[in-house]
């Protein structure tokens, strides 16, 4: 049976999705969506962005096989999809330079982006500098202070972070605020939203751009073993990464597809930010989606060791596929995504973003309950070199040699 | 003909515009705001605009999104502010409208929510991130409970827009003045006159305009041409100032009868 197109013509996947934004930005996002349709499927403007994914993002990413991490684990073969090469190091420039593009396309000379670690903030800056755009990015007053290197580097790279002291000042207030300009000034400016969220089309639109990951996966797997992965399996905060990675395997029924979210203190305490296993439906950021909130309907705090997880929603179709069963959920904890980090950085000499440090640490979990013969490819989403100061907090500097 | 409409339909009438003042429910505390309610009514409000409070607001500027969490340390919660209507409703009578975000409301159950706001004497329901292209789910409910489902409109409309949101909405067409959030502006936006004119000609329901209308003589200017004027952040600011203050609600209701006097009759 063929599966129906995903989303429909306004952006629903099931009930998921939607746009739930005021009035003033119903055109815009309409305009958004057409100005989108037509760039895809402009010959000029995707090899322009093949172009730049491949020579200025580094594309494609390798697909590795961590042999020693494997052989440590003694179960399934674990393969990591590099994003952690990627220029700016993290998947993210994927998706900022198709909005820039687009951006520059629809002639609008202001970007602005939300941030939580930065990490998308960075990118945004990044992107912004290539093309000449003008471009302001909102960060929670809580993020700033956590993230100081990645403030410094969006500043080097020309962008103006603006502080956001709303709210609980992390990353769903810095969206609040992102939003709040772009109501007032969505004549000039493109709102380069950075993760597989908020209203339609940016879930579909993001989800396009970051799919370049699960198709290079696909084909190297391919290459690689002669046949596709057994289980397919990445961390999910917005879920950028994780749907990029996971959406070409859609269709491959025998592959398992696994996302990981932020167990924080672990789901029982209330403290994580696994808004898919624990979470409600409801709407925040302009979609309907799973929501970590109380029984007020009023937004609760996230809580992870990883900025880029620390995030009370998840974008739309995750939470499509989580209610058809397609993708099975499970959560990490601060601790154990730690212990991920230690195992990848010592047995292989690669140092995981915290956030991709959650995907390693199931992936070697499932290996161990896998025969040998079995593959896990994970999403390596980013590298770990800004999260070394939450690390060395977190452990201190004892049992380093 | 709901409360709203026969509002509308008297003001007409008397050739007297609406004027519409916003609190932020439980700000200073959920008795103010009863309290607040009933003195508005005497200065010579003629509908009255409860904010239910947000942990999220992206619709509002500093002083609304600062009402709103007073309002949820106050313990604001929609079913307290409904517990509040159903308090004051006794003791005025004008037309009272929620204006919520959509996630509290569906997290309180929209049919449970049409029902009891009906039940506790709310007349209707403004939800500024809730676009008529969502709206069915709540509507369906809302409409055969008689609760008026208020939709907006924005500078931002096109044209085939205006005219559904015109036919969508009960009770009143809100026309956002400005590209923004809610909060005060020193001038009206210039296309404000042609923005009304826009919806006039779609639709014969009453046109009410908010965002950046804050002083007597805005509200004369935009009283011209509009049947209502909603004033929020103005008065949230007020409440704010004077929250400590045992003159609280004399002050206010000073405030809304000077935005009143330009509206009435010959004003």
């Amino acid at each position: 049976m063929a599966r129906p197109t995903l989303p429909d013509a306004r952006g629903h996947f099931g009930r998921y999705g939607g746009r739930y934004v005021p009035e003033a930005l119903m055109a815009p996002l309409i305009e958004l969506e057409h100005a989108w349709q037509r760039a895809r499927a402009d010959r000029g403007w995707q090899r322009e962005l093949a172009r730049l994914l491949h020579e200025y993002a580094g594309r494609p990413t390798p697909l590795y096989f961590a042999r020693r991490l494997s052989e440590h684990v003694g179960g399934a073969g674990i393969y990591l999809k590099r994003e952690d090469l990627c220029h700016t190091g993290a998947h993210k420039i994927n998706n900022v330079l198709g909005q820039a593009l687009l951006a520059r396309r629809m002639k609008k000379p202001r970007v602005i982006a939300e941030t939580g670690a930065g990490q998308h903030g960075v990118a945004s800056a990044t992107a912004a500098a290539l093309l000449g755009l003008e471009c302001q990015v909102y960060m929670g007053a809580e993020d700033v202070t956590r993230q100081a290197l990645n403030v410094f580097r969006m500043r080097l790279l020309g962008a103006r972070v603006i502080v956001v002291e709303a709210g609980s000042r992390t990353l769903k207030d810095a969206i609040n605020e992102a939003m709040r300009d772009w109501v007032a000034n969505v004549r000039t400016t493109y709102y380069l939203l950075g993760s597989a969220m908020g209203p339609h089309p940016y879930p579909v639109m993001v989800r396009d751009l970051q799919c370049v990951i699960g198709r290079e996966a696909r084909r190297q797997a391919r290459a690689a073993l002669g046949r596709l992965p057994d289980v397919v399996m990445a961390c999910v905060g917005g879920g950028s990464n994780a749907i990029g990675l996971f959406h070409p395997f859609i269709g491959d029924r025998r592959v398992r597809i696994v996302g990981v979210e932020a167990g924080g203190h672990g789901v029982a305490t209330g403290r994580h930010g696994a808004s898919l296993s624990a979470g409600r439906v409801g709407v925040l950021h302009g979609c309907m989606s799973y929501l970590l909130q109380n029984d007020d309907g009023q937004i609760a705090e996230a809580h992870s060791i990883s900025a880029g997880l620390d995030y009370p929603g998840v974008g739309p179709e995750h939470a499509y596929y989580k209610d058809t069963g397609r993708f099975e959920f499970v959560s990490i904890t601060d601790e154990e995504a730690l212990e991920g980090f230690h195992a990848l950085a010592r047995l292989e000499g690669i140092m995981p973003a915290l956030e991709s440090s959650h995907a390693v640490a199931h992936a070697m979990r499932l290996a161990k309950q896998l025969s040998r013969s079995k593959v896990i490819v994970v999403g390596l989403s980013g590298r770990g070199d800004k999260d070394v100061h939450v690390i060395a907090k977190a452990l201190g500097t004892e049992g380093l040699p | 003909m709901s409360r709203i409409d026969t509002a509308f339909a008297r003001l007409r009438a008397a050739g007297e515009r609406a004027l519409i003042p916003y609190f932020s429910a439980g700000d200073p505390s959920l008795d103010a705001t009863r309290r607040l309610v009933v003195a508005a009514e005497r200065a010579g409000a003629d509908l009255v605009e409860l904010g239910i409070p947000f942990s999220d607001p992206i619709g509002d500027g500093p002083v609304i999104q600062r009402g709103s969490a007073r309002g949820l340390a106050a313990g604001a919660t929609l079913a307290r502010v409904l517990e509040l209507v159903a308090g004051v409703r006794g003791e005025v009578r004008i037309p009272l409208v929620l204006m919520g975000y959509y996630n509290p409301i569906l997290a309180f159950g929209l049919k449970a929510f049409a029902r009891a706001a009906v039940d506790v004497g709310v007349d209707g329901v403004i939800v500024p991130d809730l676009p008529p292209d969502e709206a069915d789910e709540l509507d369906a409910e809302a409409e055969p409970a008689g609760l008026d489902l208020v939709h907006l409109v924005a500078p931002t409309s096109t044209a085939a827009r205006v005219r559904m949101i015109a036919r969508r909405s009960r009770g009143f067409v809100y026309v956002v003045s400005l590209m923004g959030v809610t909060g005060e502006r020193a001038t009206l936006p210039p296309d404000l006159a042609a923005q009304i004119r826009a919806v006039r000609l779609v639709t014969t329901k009453p046109v009410c305009v908010g965002f950046g209308i804050g002083r007597p003589e805005q509200v004369r200017a935009v009283g011209a041409r509009a049947d209502g004027v909603i004033v929020g952040s103005a008065v949230v600011r007020l409440i704010e100032e004077r929250a400590t203050s045992p003159s609280l609600v004399d002050d206010v209701a000073a405030f809304i009868a000077a935005l009143k006097a330009p509206l009435r009759a010959g004003g």
